[in-house]
């Protein structure tokens, strides 16, 4: 059965990709990306994937599709007339497939227990989490503190990223005595004529930004962490800029405190890494944080999926508003 | 009492899916955009309910069937709202809703 699901998935995902490389309205590119994406969650779902999957679904098919609309609004929405090298990068993507597809011949068979993917670590893993980590979600285990360099490292990545927008789009934002402040009645705003999608998103809001803290908290326990509760607070904020307007998302969250948070949220990441040298032990070892090794590590684990709900949700906010305050130059 | 409930699950699953394919035939055989979208609401809508509950009666009275509640409330806000705002941008964007009319259509003569 999974078998089956997972090859109507994949027909349909190759039949989207070859969509999205097709049309040439750019606007219906990015809506095929969205279906893309929830297409892949799904895939990756039936694969029991799950934490993955909430990750694709809130931020390929939710945030990505935002921020591509957001991008689109700067431009046209018609793609330009293509080069003439087409015979070339037909032959280098042929290419590229051939040498794929021979690649994948030397691959073991869907769910064979002797692949190296279940032979390396991963017993380890499984084996060893109660034990050193005492939490059942084995992913957060891996993520926040078998491989905390590596989530270490994504996190300063999605920072990095989030400087690299601010540096290139806020050099042209508005002088702040300029900007009118935004009653609740301006109907000039955002969505606000509109009053059904206006009403069901303020109610909505606090219920996706209360979801997102369940997805931060209950991480060790189920899907879920930092990333993908990031993603999902910034999606609630977002619903609210469409609907309400930028400036009164603005007034909620100002653009200060999303620098902080992220700022706030790697340094988090780091200095719960740089205690574990203080308390007497290697970087991001979180055992000595507390007088039991497994609480040690439960806290740590806390701590570092914190730092990086902080840092997704401060770079994902921070990008939208730059892209949002561009359009109104 | 467990096989009552397995019927009863088993008629609204398979009658949300016949709401579902009802809708999908519809999404693709209606003239004009309007009267699409009125064929694909039946899937957010009904399809969505008798689906969904259908499940919860699987489920039994547990965590999963709480959730899934959750879900449904959440669709149901949300699938009427998507509507409305599609219905809204394809009036903006000047399509008239006309009964007869298969102007939008990219076959259309």
């Amino acid at each position: 059965m999974t078998v089956l699901f997972g090859v109507l998935l994949l027909t349909m995902l190759v039949v989207t990709a070859v969509a999205i490389v097709r049309t040439k309205n750019l606007f219906v590119a990015v809506m095929l990306l969205g279906i893309f994406s929830l297409l892949i969650a799904a895939n990756f779902f039936i694969l029991d994937a799950a934490d993955v999957a909430l990750t694709e679904a809130a931020v390929g098919a939710g945030i990505s599709t935002v921020l591509f609309l957001g991008a689109l609004a700067l431009t046209s929405e018609f793609e330009k007339v293509p080069t003439p090298h087409r015979w070339l990068s037909l032959a280098v993507v042929t290419g590229a497939t051939l040498v794929v597809l021979y690649a994948t011949l030397d691959k073991p068979k869907f769910g064979d227990p002797g692949a190296p993917a279940h032979q390396h670590v991963a017993p380890w893993y499984l084996e060893h989490t109660p034990e050193y980590i005492g939490i059942p979600n084995v992913v957060t285990a891996i993520l926040g503190s078998f491989r905390g360099y590596d989530t270490l490292g994504e996190v300063f990545v999605v920072f990095t990223a989030g400087i690299g927008v601010l540096f290139l789009f806020s050099a042209r934002r508005r002088p702040a005595g300029r900007r009118k402040t935004a009653g609740l009645q301006d109907l000039d705003i955002g969505l606000r004529k509109d009053v059904i999608p206006r009403v069901v998103s303020r109610l909505l809001a606090p219920f996706i930004l209360l979801f997102g803290l369940y997805v931060q908290f209950h991480g060790e326990y189920g899907p879920g962490g930092g990333f993908q509760a990031g993603a999902l607070i910034a999606a609630a904020f977002i619903l609210y800029a469409l609907v309400e307007g930028e400036e009164r998302t603005l007034q909620a969250l100002p653009a200060g405190a999303l620098v902080a948070l992220m700022v706030g949220g790697a340094m988090l990441y780091g200095l719960v890494g740089l205690l574990g040298i203080l308390m007497g032990s290697n970087f991001l070892d979180y055992s000595v944080l507390s007088e039991q090794p497994v609480s040690g590590q439960q806290l740590g684990i806390i701590l570092i999926e914190a730092g990086v709900g902080m840092a997704v949700t401060g770079v994902l906010l921070s990008i939208f508003h730059a892209f949002a305050a561009r359009d109104r130059v | 009492m467990a096989m009552l409930l397995d019927v009863a699950s088993w008629i609204l699953l398979s009658a949300g899916g016949v709401f579902v394919l009802v809708g999908g035939i519809g999404a693709l055989r209606m003239p004009n955009l309007y009267t699409r979208m009125h064929a694909a609401s039946v899937t957010d809508t009904m399809g969505a309910l008798l689906v969904i509950a259908g499940i919860m009666l699987q489920a039994g009275l547990s965590l999963v069937s709480i959730k899934l509640a959750a879900i449904l409330l959440f669709l149901l806000f949300t699938s009427p709202t998507s509507s409305y705002a599609l219905a809204s941008a394809a009036l903006l964007a000047g399509i008239k809703p006309d009964a007869g009319s298969t102007a939008d259509r990219e076959d259309a003569p």
